[in-house]
């Protein structure tokens, strides 16, 4: 799928709450939502260093950490007391069953003389006052402070979680930030050297998968730890024999989900390859609709959909099935965990071994063990798609960065000449693939120098030199005399305009991109770059004039309008040299003629460069170059060239009569 | 429009979900069942101290384990297979669908947008019917079931459920609905910052030219603070959740235990029970909170199957004919008589009027401004749209009673984007015409001035082709598009602004080539060149939808002055002369 797929929205919540978690492999479709599962080359390092992005929040996190622990305390401690409430109320309860005239020993005295050992014993380890019912008052105090210690423990809970969220949300604005301002380090031979998909992947998609996972595995993470530990511990204080039972459980859980886990991954990584297969296929059907229709291919793209939307039900199925096991599996893990608590737990309590509260909070404990488990289960998916994401974007962060401006740079005139010119140019963008070498050229002040030749030549390669967006390897390019290495790149670069084929403007109102050129420039000037260039004239037939927003695909104004506007963005910038790259197609023809009008009147006094694909540009050209494979191989006047009958006089000959050309 | 689609696309598989349903209603039932048995294990077992029936009870409680177990693995196979198989036949309805479109509907929904609901779409839906399968049918068995059973243990505490649920229920639902705008804004915002991104990098060439980068800056940081204020809103909301749905559960154990104390001194009520009915309250609060996160899917679910049944509702204004006319001569004209095409309640047609014949052996060229109707002209021919007045004649037959296969097998379309799907360069080129000989795919590379760049690839004819064609450049791309249209050797040749990828000399030799292979065929070549239409047969010029010229370069120069101005402004007076 192209990069600019846009991004899946973020999950509308988050389950909450006891067995509300995430199972693990994600629940059915989550996970296939959030991406191929990737996998971290170097998973330590980076999420180490994805960790080491926290540091400026040191404190916070520190807090984070003390409010978490103590959320945790208060809530693992809540059942014990419940417990103890319940062990309150059975009191009550046995104590009323028993005659009022005895004490306690002679009950137990009377009990075992009945045989009725085993309830001998439960009950000699009882505070039970015999005729007395359930004690209210010691109850209330008991429910009172378990009450307390609830809103306590959600109290802290909701700060903790209102902190990380403040923690993590600067992190994440911190990240995305480094990687803009990193965009404008980078050489441009970054982005030519890749492709552009692949980094806007990186900068929007891997970026979000990094915010998104950060935030939800970060509390998550941190509670389920803690809870683990903290209800660990209440386990073993009530009875290490239950608590060895319940543990028993917890490798089990591990090697079930891990055994799951390890299937569903494969089954998910089948499911993805399936998905993307059926989605190109999709893709290539509806975007080539009509050849499909035209070349008569509908059946076999039909069958052949079939075929792969049959492979994909097969792979998503499975994925689907074994992914969705982990669920019931966790909960059948606790089940039996609560059998066997239920079992052993009542025979200790008749024993007297255990109170019946004790082994209710144990219950309500083997509840809240299993499902962090299951969260932290399901949680390693997130993170290794989140830290492989990371990943990708400190590879990013870590590419070498353009040659730093000089320390002191040299500047131009206020008003320069505007003498460009090249002295024994090498250059090519692979050392073996030489394309540029010893290249000499002058352009001379207020002149226009055309560009010529097929594509390839290294035409657009002049243009990336003069603007350093490329460094030489060889020679210089001097303008007023003065090497443009020695400048620095922002006082070069505003001395030269650029109108360019690829017609960008941004998401924002004509008036501001025409402002690009220029932030400085006041609404009249404005308005006579506006007119000068043909602007002016279609920007009043707008609704909006002005104020119109060009939006993404740029549909509310033409190719050819989208032209007029980098060349009166060009025009506000009033440069004292100029690049063109004339348009080929796509402009319709009435507008072409203003283009042409507007373009020859920004030219007017400025040295200019004309990648040219326009005889009558050509005509006028103080200097045409013709260049093929890099080299210039014809220079001179329209006139010149033509008595020359060289390649230039071919080239132009072919735009008229096709000539009768032999077959290759 | 989402009831519809579920019950239409179900139907198939009632067998399926009606299994789902009664597995899952076991199952329920059985972990339901486990408190009331430890209720038991409690109140005649412990409270009377009889191990053996602890024993014996909990036997029937590991019985209930398994069963239950037993009925969910089979819930979530059917499930699985259900949802599954229900996005499957939902795909398959679409494409099906799409594939019948005309030009004019997969124009007005757009390739993109297709997709999207073909694939993104489908995927929500297929969710809901997952999620519904494993946890939507439980939450309100287990929250029935969960109130029948607590009911069973006591009733008088009954009333504590009626403050505890709509409690849970009010809190969730303030914050989700807070939260559900809150989402959405910040989808539009991460959708923001990332455009930024975007143009930035698509247009580094500009900001670096024109300096901005400080301004650049200062742009993402307005669009990347605004995020960070929604994801901080968002945040604190979700902050807000957890923390009050464990609230609501312990205070509501809390009560139960209060209030139960009073009942079970009283002797209305069983100690075991109470233990069982604060499971129960437990478990009717979780299903009613499942059920709560889950209905948050729904609208999204909605908003997926309305575009979906958009797609199917669509009927493709393009229908074959009933009696096709099956044959068609060796050489055909292609005639349009008063041809009209206008969008249904559009103020006026993109083509109106228009009349010409193109008889074989002969070129005609088509020029005109953006926005004047040349590609839906173009379109008309092989049916791609179909004309809303007047006739389409190919070989002397309307192209509306011909057989749609018959009709385009004559038909070599270059459109103006060219395309190429995934493979070869030789399944490119043999895509209308499987049995092509490779002798047959040189010969016409060689005409489409590409046989010398496959020749230097090192695969040659088998040279992969990513989708789409990107990894070759564009004017090889569109070289290769005009060699497929010639592999296939039709009749007629529709060249939809196919050179103006190719720079002069390669139009014009193409151009010199293509000749003697097209004595027999009506050419049609719509051009923005002028250099390229100059020596065609005929020119017909369109303006705004309408024929404003029709004759030979030399003619029009004359008597169009659209022509002449289209000429004018592409080359000097004195060449033109």
């Amino acid at each position: 799928m192209s990069a600019s797929r846009p991004t899946t929205t973020a999950t509308p919540a988050r389950p909450a709450g006891p067995g509300g978690g995430r199972p693990g492999g994600g629940p059915p479709g989550m996970a296939a939502m959030a991406g191929p599962p990737q996998k971290a080359l170097n998973f330590g390092p980076s999420a180490k260093r994805l960790l080491g992005r926290l540091t400026p929040e040191r404190a916070g996190v520190a807090l984070v950490i003390v409010l978490a622990v103590v959320s945790v305390a208060l809530n693992a401690i809540g059942p014990r007391l419940l417990g103890h409430g319940t062990d309150l109320i059975f009191e009550g309860v046995i104590g009323r069953q028993l005659p009022a005239d005895v004490t306690k020993e002679q009950a137990v005295e009377n009990l075992r003389a009945g045989d009725q050992d085993t309830f001998a014993d439960m009950l000699a380890h009882m505070d039970v006052v015999p005729g007395q019912g359930v004690d209210f008052s010691a109850l209330r105090s008991v429910l009172l402070g378990v009450l307390a210690l609830y809103v306590g423990a959600s109290l802290f809970m909701w700060l903790q979680a209102y902190l990380l969220n403040t923690i993590v949300q600067r992190t994440v604005f911190r990240l995305r930030s480094d990687v803009e301002d990193k965009i404008h380090r980078l050489p441009l031979r970054y982005f030519d050297a890749n492709s552009r998909g692949d980094v806007l992947s990186r900068v929007t998609n891997d970026i979000d998968n990094v915010s998104q996972s950060l935030q939800q595995t970060m509390s998550q993470l941190l509670n389920s730890l803690l809870t683990v530990i903290g209800v660990l511990a209440m386990m073993v204080w009530i009875s290490p024999l239950l608590a060895l039972i319940a543990l028993v459980t917890i490798p089990l859980s591990m090697v079930v989900t891990a055994l799951i886990a390890k299937r569903s991954q494969k089954q998910f990584v089948a499911q993805w390859a399936h998905t993307g297969a059926l989605n190109g296929q999709i893709e290539e059907a509806y975007t080539g609709h009509a050849l499909v229709k035209v070349f008569g291919r509908q059946r076999e793209v039909e069958q052949s959909f079939g075929a792969k939307n049959e492979e994909l039900y097969q792979a998503s199925f499975g994925a689907q099935f074994v992914s969705g096991l982990i669920m019931p599996a966790m909960f059948f893990l606790g089940n039996l965990n609560y059998v066997a608590v239920a079992v052993v737990g009542g025979l200790r309590v008749a024993s007297g071994s255990l109170s019946l509260g004790e082994v209710q909070a144990f219950v309500q404990y083997t509840r809240q063990f299993t499902q962090p488990l299951t969260q932290l289960a399901s949680m390693a998916n997130l993170l290794q798609s989140g830290v492989a994401s990371a990943e990708r974007v400190f590879e990013l962060l870590d590419e070498p960065e353009q040659v730093p401006d000089p320390a002191t740079p040299a500047t131009l005139d206020d008003q320069p000449r505007g003498r460009v010119e090249f002295e024994h140019v090498t250059f090519s963008y692979d050392p073996d693939q030489p394309l540029i070498e010893d290249l000499s050229l002058v352009a001379e002040p207020g002149r226009t120098v055309a560009i010529v030749g097929p594509t390839g030549a290294g035409k657009t390669t002049l243009v990336n030199l003069i603007m350093r967006f490329y460094e030489l390897q060889g020679g210089h390019i001097t303008i007023d005399g003065r090497d443009i290495a020695e400048l620095s790149r922002d006082e070069l670069r505003s001395n030269i305009g650029m109108v360019l084929q690829d017609t960008w403007l941004f998401g924002g109102t004509i008036r501001e991109n025409l402002a690009y050129g220029d932030p400085t420039a006041s609404e009249e000037q404005i308005r006579s770059a506006a007119e000068a260039t043909y602007v002016d004239r279609f920007v009043h037939s707008l609704p909006d004039g002005y104020d119109t927003v060009i939006d993404e695909e740029g549909d509310n104004i033409s190719a050819g309008e989208k032209q007029l506007l980098t060349i009166a963005r060009a025009f506000l910038a009033d440069p004292s040299i100029l690049i063109l790259d004339e348009a080929t197609s796509s402009v319709d023809t009435r507008t072409e003629v203003l283009v042409q009008h507007a373009m020859a009147a920004l030219r007017s006094d400025r040295t200019s460069f004309v990648i040219a694909h326009r005889l009558s540009t050509i005509r006028d050209a103080d200097l045409i170059l013709v260049m093929r494979d890099g080299a210039i191989v014809e220079q001179g006047s329209h006139a010149e060239l033509l008595e020359r009958r060289g390649a230039y006089f071919d080239l132009y000959n072919s735009q008229f009569a096709a000539p009768e050309v032999e077959e290759a | 429009m989402l009831i519809t689609l579920l019950r239409t696309y179900l139907r198939p598989y009632r067998r399926w979900l009606t299994a789902v349903v009664v597995l899952q209603f076991i199952g329920t039932l059985a972990s339901l069942y486990l408190p009331s048995l430890n209720a038991d294990i409690i109140d005649n077992g412990i409270a009377r101290g009889d191990t053996a029936y602890i024993m014996r009870t909990g036997g029937w409680m590991l019985a209930a384990t398994l069963l239950q177990i037993t009925c969910t693995v089979g819930a979530v196979y059917f499930g699985a297979k259900t949802a599954m198989a229900f996005g499957r036949d939902v795909r398959a309805a679409i494409f099906h669908r799409v594939g019948e479109f005309s030009a004019r509907e997969v124009g007005r929904f757009g390739a993109p947008s297709l997709i999207t609901r073909n694939t993104n779409d489908v995927q929500q839906v297929q969710m809901l019917v997952l999620m519904s399968c494993t946890l939507l049918v439980t939450a309100p068995i287990m929250a029935t079931g969960g109130v029948i059973m607590a009911l069973r243990e006591d009733v008088g505490l009954a009333w504590l459920l009626l403050i505890c649920v709509p409690a849970l229920v009010l809190g969730i639902a303030l914050i989700v609905r807070r939260m559900v705008p809150g989402f959405r804004r910040m989808q539009e915002r991460i959708d923001s910052v990332n455009r930024v991104m975007r143009e930035q990098i698509t247009g580094i060439r500009v900001v670096r030219a024109f300096v901005r980068e400080r301004w650049e800056q200062s742009r993402f940081a307005v669009a990347n603070t605004a995020l960070t204020e929604t994801s901080l809103y968002v945040g604190r909301l979700m902050a807000l959740m957890f923390p009050w749905v464990m609230l609501i559960f312990n205070v509501s154990s809390v009560a139960v235990l209060w209030f139960g104390a009073g009942r079970v001194d009283d002797g209305q009520m069983q100690i075991g029970s109470l233990t069982a009915f604060l499971t129960y309250l437990i478990q009717i609060l979780m299903s009613v909170m499942m059920a709560t996160f889950m209905l948050v899917m729904v609208p999204r679910a909605t908003v997926c199957a309305e575009r979906i049944g958009e797609v199917l509702d669509t009927e493709s204004s393009v229908v074959p004919p009933a009696e096709p006319v099956t044959s068609l001569p060796r050489s055909i004209s292609l005639e349009l008589r008063d041809a009209e095409f206008a969008y249904p309640g559009a103020e006026s047609p993109v083509l109106r009027d228009i009349s010409f014949t193109v008889e074989p052996g002969t070129t005609t060229a088509v020029v005109g401004s953006t926005g004047s109707g040349k590609t839906t002209l173009v379109n008309l021919v092989p049916r791609l749209i179909d004309a809303t007045a007047g006739q389409v004649l190919a070989g002397g037959v309307d192209v509306r009673r011909l057989d749609p296969e018959v009709l385009r097998e004559r038909i070599g379309l270059v459109p103006q984007k060219a395309y190429l799907f995934s493979g070869t360069v030789a399944s490119n080129l043999r895509y209308g015409n499987p049995d092509a000989t490779d002798d047959e795919l040189w010969e016409a590379l060689r005409i489409a001035q590409a046989a010398d760049f496959v020749a230097d690839m090192s695969e040659g004819l088998e040279t992969p082709i990513a989708q789409g064609g990107t990894n070759v450049s564009g004017g090889q791309r569109q070289r290769l598009a005009i060699a497929r249209a010639l592999v296939r050797q039709p009749g007629i040749y529709l060249f939809d602004d196919s050179f103006s990828a190719l720079d002069l000399a390669t139009d014009a030799r193409l151009r010199a080539a293509l000749r003697p292979h097209t004595t027999d065929a009506a050419v049609v070549i719509v051009a923005q060149r002028i250099s390229t239409v100059i020596d065609a047969d005929q020119i017909v010029v369109l303006d705004d939808g309408a024929v404003v010229g029709l004759g030979t370069h030399d003619e029009l120069l004359e008597t169009c002055p659209t022509y002449a101005e289209i000429v004018e402004s592409q080359l000097t007076a004195e060449e033109a002369a």
